[in-house]
């Protein structure tokens, strides 16, 4: 954001409602970002927060109805994919722009074997013939470092384990060479080591590459590792986004103080955990005004009665959805 | 004492909203709301009532047929045979009223038996796996090789000749027997399924490590998720049933006669189709239709109510 | 600390499982070593954390100390009774004292049963232990205890959240007064923010009540914090094991030292830090590597071959042979209570 890139995708405004029994719930309401080729932006937040509905929302994979697009836009290069029809969305993002999920299992098809999935696109796409999308599954199954591939490539989703499997739909994500890569929770459900591994190569894929790299996590500590920028998510909307460094000196929102404060670390032993009192609000009852107030430590009336600025900019590009952010961000250490 | 202000504020952010809910009561506000299901219970209870009351819809005796009255075409509101007599000169309407008893008796018996069997034997296969299971399973398996009406047919003939009596029991006791033998087998396969997936959830080990008795288990925790699933086949079996019984009546293994059901009736009434009295006929099928479709319907309905992945 | 101290002793337990193939006489294949020979201390109002990733065991291990599952060899004693092989009633009544606490808030509770039921089934059950007062204001109490509203009793799961059903779980399994909860990976599946909620719910109990602990995770940050004890698995076996903080700041063993180096430090400025990243995945328990198990991954071994000692792995690298023939044992580091099973610990503590 402070460099002279031009953003590669751009999501401006972005507010998406889901008709539900029980009435209009509104998952995400003016969330707005952008990557550009070569950076990493990490969108953290918990359950409740919206930040998977929003990359489903630039994917173009809503189910529209109950899902409904209110408003904003969402741009790859300048061109606006809201206003395609859902067919040349998904073209365009097929081509552009790919997508892995957190949970390999359910995102692969488990009656296909592996070589299948990967040539299937690659035929379908870019229309080469049997042996030569074989080749590029293999060459595929390689870069994502999966052992013996050619082997592998017959083998079944269920025969690899989560590391594996969990590389192959990378694989399957880098075939038609992307230019965005989305990465929703990619190694939530790994064990630590193996996410270690899966991270080392997400980011030297995209240093290879050049990729613009869009990290849906609630993990802080491969945040720290890996983004470059940060937007934190909370009740569907941004209520921060800066600079990986920032962030972690100093937070400008009661939240992502509240946040960092409270998670274990490795290198310290504290006596209590700081908590944040009560929990992420429902989608179908989101607090008037702002929407952390209930659970905020700095909120007074003006807090409970308007809803803050969601573009209110602070020093240096950051940018911070609180009335009080500039007496937040000078508080000292935003990390414990 | 935790945190004060954890607790404060969790009560007050689950005390305005969310009425209290069980899986019952939820899958009953479903349907209520239903026309459809609303419309078939009305149907479904219209009949049981006619079953259960028969004397609240006719004073006469459909056994009591004098020959004279043949084949009286309806007389509606006005006459002393509303739906007219039948070739023996029986009233059609007591018939019909009378005939819904076995028809709807045996449906009762026959699905209730089968589906206490069923759940019963699916529970245990499922729970205790094994042996148990691999006798459960096997015998699953045969039965349901043997094609059911070649088994009717074939048990209810060679037992044609026995007499039980006259009772509204004993005319149905054999078809009931029959189909109840090649009825249980669906339950079982649907329970054990279920025990199956059910008790090696983590809330079934928890009650394992409070100490809870495998009678304990199987009763509170395994079977109500199944309970739902064979519930919502109740309706339709029944449906089922009633079915089979005029198949049965048409082959001349069912209800036996002098005692009358609507299979019988459907039976004799086809003879009379062409020869100008199709009421005969058309009466009785349209009681069975309506019943069953009554029934299909609320099965149908209470399936996709109680399904839990739909909810 | 003298051994009346010792709540919970574990010595040598292992589970086999055997895996048989064949359609209709089925022969015995393979056996999957799920634990291979582990033995633990827990001491009262302490809390043992115990770390090991997917494959290593520790859910086994979990489930044969609640009884769940019957060790294959070894033995368990409680208040220094070997409990392993229990009748009906002395298993009964051992249900009074280790109770289980689980992972995944949404299938730890019956969703066809009120809180009150469930909580007050182990009243149900064992109908001694209903405190003078009655059962219902037994399940209020507790209710109240781990900070739900004592009113809810009669709602029902899926109108809790996740944070909310853990404290349900956790009053369940207080009913019966237990003096050892085994928690199995507790706040794993929660939000960061409910995490330290629950943890912090946890710790409150245990000072209150004098709980002991054994606090199994694969998150190393929350078993820091909450653990006084630490014991790593790797296939089956222990690693190392010690005080917390001399495994945390003193590992001595090359499979710890990679874990703590995987765990993400939520810290920007240290990113660049030298990581240890290990290949591949771990091996099947059906076919544990031989002499030490972790020695075809080990980042250590490699660099201590040579041609006089060595031989090589399948992934091509030298290590030495003892690696591969000899599977060490846990032995005393700097501190006798610190034990790490390698044949290099003092390499491994110093790179």
């Amino acid at each position: 954001m402070t460099e002279q890139n031009i953003p590669l995708l751009e999501v401006e405004d972005l507010a998406v409602e889901f008709a539900t029994p029980d009435g209009v719930v509104r998952a995400v309401d003016g969330l707005s970002y952008s990557v550009t080729a070569g950076r990493t932006l990490a969108i953290v937040g918990e359950s409740g927060s919206g930040k998977s509905v929003s990359s489903l929302a630039v994917m173009g994979l809503l189910q529209i109805p109950p899902a409904r697009i209110v408003r904003g836009a969402v741009r790859f290069k300048g061109e606006d994919l809201l206003t395609l029809s859902p067919k040349e969305h998904r073209a365009v993002c097929g081509a552009h722009i790919a997508m892995v999920f957190q949970d390999a299992l359910t995102a692969l098809n488990p009656v296909h074997t592996v070589g299948w999935q990967l040539t299937e696109a690659l035929r379908a796409r870019r229309k080469m013939s049997r042996r030569e999308a074989a080749g590029r599954a293999v060459e595929l199954l390689d870069m994502v470092k999966v052992p013996n591939a050619k082997e592998r490539i017959k083998d079944y989703p269920h025969q690899f384990s989560g590391g594996m499997r969990q590389r192959v739909m990378i694989a399957s994500a880098l075939a038609m060479d992307p230019e965005v890569l989305i990465a929703d929770e990619p190694t939530t459900a790994l064990d630590v080591t193996v996410q270690a591994q899966i991270m080392t190569l997400l980011s030297e894929i995209q240093a290879e590459r050049d990729m613009g790299l869009i990290l849906i996590t609630h993990d802080m500590g491969v945040v720290a590792n890996v983004a470059d920028d940060v937007t934190v998510m909370y009740a569907g909307r941004a209520v921060e986004q800066a600079s990986v460094f920032d962030v972690f000196a100093s937070a400008a929102h009661p939240y992502t103080r509240a946040l960092l404060r409270s998670i274990p670390r490795l290198d310290q032993k504290g006596a209590g955990l700081e908590v944040i009192p009560g929990r992420p609000p429902d989608p179908t009852s989101v607090p008037a005004g702002c929407p952390f107030h209930p659970r905020c430590g700095y909120a007074e009336d003006v807090c409970r009665s308007d809803p803050p600025p969601p573009q209110h900019t602070l020093l240096y590009d950051r940018r911070s959805a609180c009335h009080f952010a500039e007496r937040v961000v000078q508080e000292r250490g935003g990390v414990r | 004492m935790t945190d004060p202000s954890v607790s404060a504020l969790m009560a007050e952010e689950t005390e305005g909203g969310v009425p209290n809910r069980s899986f019952w009561s939820d899958a009953f506000r479903t349907l209520r709301r239903r026309p459809s299901v609303i419309g078939a219970t009305v149907v479904a209870v219209f009949f049981l009532v006619v079953a259960l009351f028969p004397w609240l819809f006719t004073d006469k005796d459909p056994q009591r047929c004098d020959i004279a009255d043949s084949r009286i075409p309806p007389q509606w509101l006005g006459g002393e045979h509303p739906f007219g007599t039948n070739v023996h000169g029986c009233d059609v309407l007591a018939e019909l009223v009378y005939g819904s008893r076995p028809s709807l008796l045996l449906a009762f018996i026959v699905v209730g038996a089968s589906v206490l069997i069923g759940v019963t034997l699916g529970t245990l296969a499922g729970y205790y796996l094994g042996i148990v299971d691999a006798i459960v399973s096997r015998t699953v398996e045969v039965f349901l090789v043997i094609p059911l009406l070649l088994a009717a047919l074939l048990l209810l003939s060679l037992f044609r000749t026995v007499d039980l009596g006259d009772g509204l029991l004993a005319t149905i006791i054999q078809p009931a027997i029959v189909l109840t033998l090649f009825g249980w087998m669906g339950y079982t396969r649907y329970v054990r399924a279920s025990v199956l997936e059910t008790k090696n959830l983590d809330y079934v080990t928890a009650a394992r490590v409070l100490g809870a008795s495998d009678l304990r288990i199987m009763f509170r925790h395994v079977l109500p998720n199944a309970i739902g699933t064979v519930t919502a086949l109740v309706p339709t079996a029944i449906a089922a049933v009633i079915g089979t019984e005029a198949v049965l009546a048409f082959l001349g293994i069912g209800v036996r006669p002098p005692a009358v059901s609507w299979g019988i009736m459907i039976t004799e009434g086809s003879e009379w189709f062409t020869g100008g009295s199709q009421y005969l006929l058309l009466f009785p099928l349209g009681c069975l239709l309506a019943t069953v479709l009554a029934f299909v319907v609320i099965g149908d309905n209470l399936r996709d109510a109680l399904d839990p992945k739909l909810r | 600390m003298t051994d009346t101290d010792v709540v919970l002793e574990v010595r040598d337990l292992a589970k086999t499982y055997p895996v048989r193939r064949g359609v209709v006489v089925k022969r015995e294949v393979a056996t999957v070593r799920a634990v291979d020979g582990v033995s633990l201390t827990l001491r009262r109002g302490r809390t043992l954390g115990l770390v090991g990733e997917s494959g290593s065991g520790k859910s086994t291990l979990a489930k044969m100390l609640v009884g769940i599952e019957k060790p294959t060899r070894g033995e368990i004693l409680v208040d220094g009774v070997d409990v392993t092989d229990l009748g009906r009633a002395d298993r009964r009544r051992l249900r009074g004292t280790i109770q289980m606490v689980f992972q995944d808030p949404y299938t730890s509770l019956n969703p066809r049963m009120s809180v009150g039921e469930i909580v007050g089934e182990a009243f149900a059950i064992h109908p001694g232990a209903v405190p003078p007062g009655g059962r219902d204001k037994a399940v209020r109490e507790l209710l109240d205890r781990v900070g739900l509203n004592p009113d809810h009793v009669n709602r029902f799961p899926h109108q809790f959240s996740g944070g909310q059903r853990q404290r349900i779980g956790i009053a369940r399994a207080l009913a019966v007064s237990p003096r050892i909860l085994i928690c199995d990976e507790p706040v794993s599946a929660l939000d960061v923010s409910i995490q330290g909620q629950v943890i912090n719910l946890l710790e409150e109990l245990q000072d209150d009540l004098g709980l002991s602990y054994l606090f199994i995770a694969h998150d190393l940050s929350v078993v820091r914090h909450i653990a006084d004890e630490v014991a790593v698995m790797y296939l089956g076996r222990l690693v190392e094991t010690g005080q917390d903080a001399e495994v945390y700041d003193h590992a001595s063993h090359p499979y710890t030292r990679a874990l703590m180096s995987a765990v993400p430090v939520p810290d920007p400025t240290r990113r660049d830090r030298p990581e240890i990243v290990l290949e591949g995945d771990m091996p099947s328990p059906s076919k544990p590597p031989s002499g030490c198990h972790f020695h075809t991954r080990c980042w250590l071994a490699p660099t201590l071959a040579d041609a006089v000692t060595d031989e090589t792995r399948p992934d091509g690298a030298r290590v030495p042979s003892v690696c591969r023939h000899d599977s060490p044992k846990l032995a005393p580091q700097e501190s006798p209570d610190h034990l790490a099973a390698c044949h290099f610990a003092s390499d491994a503590a110093r790179r």
